[in-house]
């Protein structure tokens, strides 16, 4: 991970999944398959890319994945060549001015691999809030394209090797900074 | 004057007055036209196409119409005070949308919800589910021209959102899932009214189909009409009935049942023609299906309990994150929200079926002739509300 | 001079002024009349805003049917058009286009602003993309509340409309 520093934020999130796990939701589903599938993607991605990832937490169902910026082309190659995670389900920024970072994740699903089909895997990844921008994910993932475009417009990254970083969602004269930036406040607020 | 009128004199003369002579080529053949969004196929969506003669060889979708930033809203407001504007996307099909909220909520905050509630929240889901298919069906009759098939649905409609009035108390905003259960009881003689109510549709189905699905003109329009093929469906990652259509048997129920569904029995609707008509007819299939879940749900249910857990007032977990999918109408539809420890959520993403249909469109249509253009556009169960948020 | 009179511009000219004249004359019977012709074939036009469209939709079901009273299904092309029902939220980006289609359409023109958006911007007061109230750019006759009206409150509203028809002036 790129450490800008400040990241309290995701550390309490990473240690609090941990606390959350006993008691989740779905109990009936936890018991009869006790994290395996989960530890195994994990361990593919730990013994192929070693310290250039972290994992996030392993919850069941849900594995979170954080990459560098520069590697994420190529985790994102492997998991869907190896991994078979074929499709974006969403992609959402995040602005966080006290880490001066933006987060961008990934959310991805299977609809090939059967045993996949409950699992989400999802891979994050940083810029800065300054000069943001990231590379693409279009060529490996189709799905993403309109997903990015919108990231683009609501958080100002721009994607590198997108084929349009345009205005999508917000009206042709939009001259305000991107509205999901925290210090964009809404009226009153 | 007009007898030395040829090229030549021209080229010449528009070298002195500055006009250019335009040669003709492929561009000038293609006319653009614009869908929306005052146009009665188009609902608040636009989309520009480009036609060489019949054929769309351009297709550029402008959502953004109804964008009423829904996602920087959840910021200032508490996880409670969230539901009524986050059901308004698909006010049709209220009580999907804020299920998949609810159920992430739950994840961070920590509530268990009692059996009762689960099953109640099951039942209001199938109903809205029937409400929202049956209002696509009757656009998609209009679309079509079949103007019966608009009457019908709508009137049969009625009767669904009559029930889900007499659980909720209100015709299509409901706000009735919480985190935690359901807002409310079932009302006596609910359980006799619903299965009176799906015995009768059950019946209206078969007329359907012979009316509209083995209706000649409207298997021309819709079969072998923009066809997506599995691995296209896959490629683009489009979801609900339009993955169904494409040979995918793909269902959030059956894939990561919630709450109560992995004890319910129903099978997942799917076909493998990949054309419009499969599109349009899986969610007839789905409907079907959900009135044997229904019966189901009805016959499970326990006979008491509490319907939903004891909140505190400003129900807030430790700092996380949760991404929580139910099936929706429109396909999957799925909430990340990251909590920073405050009751108001850090950042809600609400993923939704007619946004990521959305990048089927241009897909589709490039190719296809401009007749073709509405019975693939609503085919593809895109609601334009819920794409802008 | 007769020649003047009756070439083609002048005729047009000549007989608007006849209609005027007798419009003043016949005001109270012929503006009932042509009142009575209005508000029983009120044409919508097919532009919809916002959610408030599902309920709009319902109130043109075989349930409300709304065209008792005179509301046709929206289906007509814009020029032939005589009523918009603005139908929920209006957005920065369709504000735009709503006055556009309200300045295409020909006289006389009657706004109905249905559902809390139109009116104040409802729920979404507080969004940054979200008109508050849809009356800052085109004038609107009737105010339908609700979030969305039932179709009930939407026909009622329209019976409001066309009472105020049937007791405008002509000319
Ligand atoms: S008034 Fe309510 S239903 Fe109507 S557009 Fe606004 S939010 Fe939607």
């Amino acid at each position: 991970m790129s450490n800008k520093g400040g990241s309290n934020l995701n550390d309490t999130k990473a240690n609090s999944s941990t606390k959350i796990e006993p008691s989740n939701a779905q109990p009936e589903i936890k018991q009869d398959n006790v994290l395996t599938l989960e530890k195994s993607i994990v361990d593919k991605l730990v013994s192929e890319f070693g310290d250039k990832i972290k994992i996030a937490y392993v919850k069941p169902l849900r594995v979170r994945v954080e990459v560098d910026s520069s590697d994420v082309i190529k985790v994102a190659s492997f998991i869907k060549e190896t991994l078979l995670f074929d499709h974006a389900e969403s992609v959402a920024g995040t602005d966080y001015p006290k880490g001066n970072y933006i987060e961008v994740v990934y959310h991805l699903g299977s609809y090939t691999r059967d045993e996949l089909a409950a699992h989400v895997l999802a891979l994050a990844t940083r810029t800065s809030r300054d000069n943001s921008s990231l590379p693409s994910l279009v060529n490996i993932y189709k799905s993403v394209e309109y997903h990015e475009r919108e990231t683009f417009e609501m958080l100002g990254v721009y994607f590198e090797g997108h084929p349009r970083n345009d205005r999508f969602l917000l009206p042709e004269d939009w001259a305000d900074i991107p509205p999901m930036r925290k210090e964009f406040r809404i009226k009153g607020r | 004057m007009s007898t030395e009128f040829s090229n030549e004199t021209l080229e010449k003369n528009s070298n002195n007055t500055g006009l250019q002579i335009v040669k003709e080529s492929e561009e000038d053949r293609l006319m653009t036209l614009s869908v929306g969004p005052q146009h009665p196929g188009s609902g608040h969506f636009r989309f520009t196409v480009k036609v060489d003669g019949d054929y769309i060889v351009h297709c550029d979708p402008d959502p953004g119409y109804v964008h009423r930033g829904e996602e920087k809203m959840c910021e200032y407001r508490n996880f409670i005070q969230n539901i009524p504007h986050l059901e308004r996307p698909v006010i049709h099909d209220s009580n999907n949308i804020t299920y998949s909220y609810s159920l992430a909520v739950e994840e961070l905050t920590n509530i268990q919800v009692p059996r009762r509630g689960q099953y109640i929240r099951a039942i209001a889901s199938e109903l809205n589910r029937q409400v929202y298919t049956l209002y696509w069906l009757a656009i998609y009759g209009i679309f079509l021209g079949h103007s019966t098939m608009f009457m019908w649905p709508t009137g049969d409609r009625e009767l669904f959102i009559d029930l889900l009035e007499m659980l909720t108390g209100a015709r299509v905003t409901h706000a009735f899932n919480i985190p935690g259960g359901v807002r409310n009881d079932m009302p006596v003689g609910f359980s006799e009214k619903c299965l009176r109510q799906i015995s009768y549709f059950e019946k209206r189905l078969v007329e359907y189909e012979n009316i509209f699905y083995n209706n000649p003109l409207m298997r021309q329009r819709t079969e072998g009409v923009g066809l997506l093929t599995k691995e296209d469906a896959i490629k683009l990652g489009v979801t609900g009935s339009v993955l169904r259509a494409s040979n995918t048997p793909y269902d959030i129920r059956k894939a990561e049942p919630y709450d109560v569904y992995n004890e319910i029995d129903f099978k997942v609707q799917y076909m493998k023609s990949c054309d419009c008509f499969a599109r349009a007819y899986v969610p007839f299939l789905d409907m079907k299906e959900s009135c044997y879940i229904m019966r189901q749900l009805i016959d499970k249910i326990p006979q008491s309990g509490e319907v939903r857990a004891k909140l505190q007032p400003n129900p807030k977990g430790p700092a996380g994150e949760a991404y929580r999918r139910v099936e929706s109408g429109r396909g999957a539809l799925g909430y990340y929200i990251i909590s920073d420890g405050t009751p108001k959520p850090y950042r809600v993403k609400i993923s939704v079926g007619s946004f990521r249909n959305m990048l089927a469109l241009p897909h589709l249509l490039v190719g296809a002739k401009l007749a073709d253009m509405p019975a693939i556009y609503w085919a593809l169960n895109y609601w334009p509300v819920e794409a802008d948020r | 001079m007769l020649k003047d009179l009756i070439n083609p511009t002048n005729f047009n000219v000549l007989v608007g002024k006849l209609g005027d004249v007798l419009v003043k004359a016949l005001d109270q019977p012929l503006g009932y009349a042509i009142n009575w012709g209005r508000i029983w074939s009120l044409w919508p036009v097919h532009l919809e805003t916002a959610c408030c469209s599902v309920e709009f939709g319902a109130a043109s079901g075989p349930r409300y049917d709304v065209e008792r009273f005179g509301i046709i299904e929206a289906f007509g092309s814009l020029r032939q058009c005589d009523l918009v029902v603005v139908q929920g939220t209006v957005t920065r980006k369709m504000a735009p286009r709503l006055r556009m289609v309200y300045d295409q359409m020909p006289d006389p023109k009657y706004v109905i602003a249905m559902g809390a958006c139109a009116i104040t911007g409802g729920l979404y007061i507080d969004s940054y993309n979200v008109l508050p109230g849809v009356d800052g750019i085109i004038p609107v006759d009737v105010y339908v509340p609700g979030c969305p009206p039932r179709p009930e409150t939407l026909i009622q509203g329209t019976m409001l409309l066309q009472e105020k028809i049937k007791r405008s002036k002509i000319g």
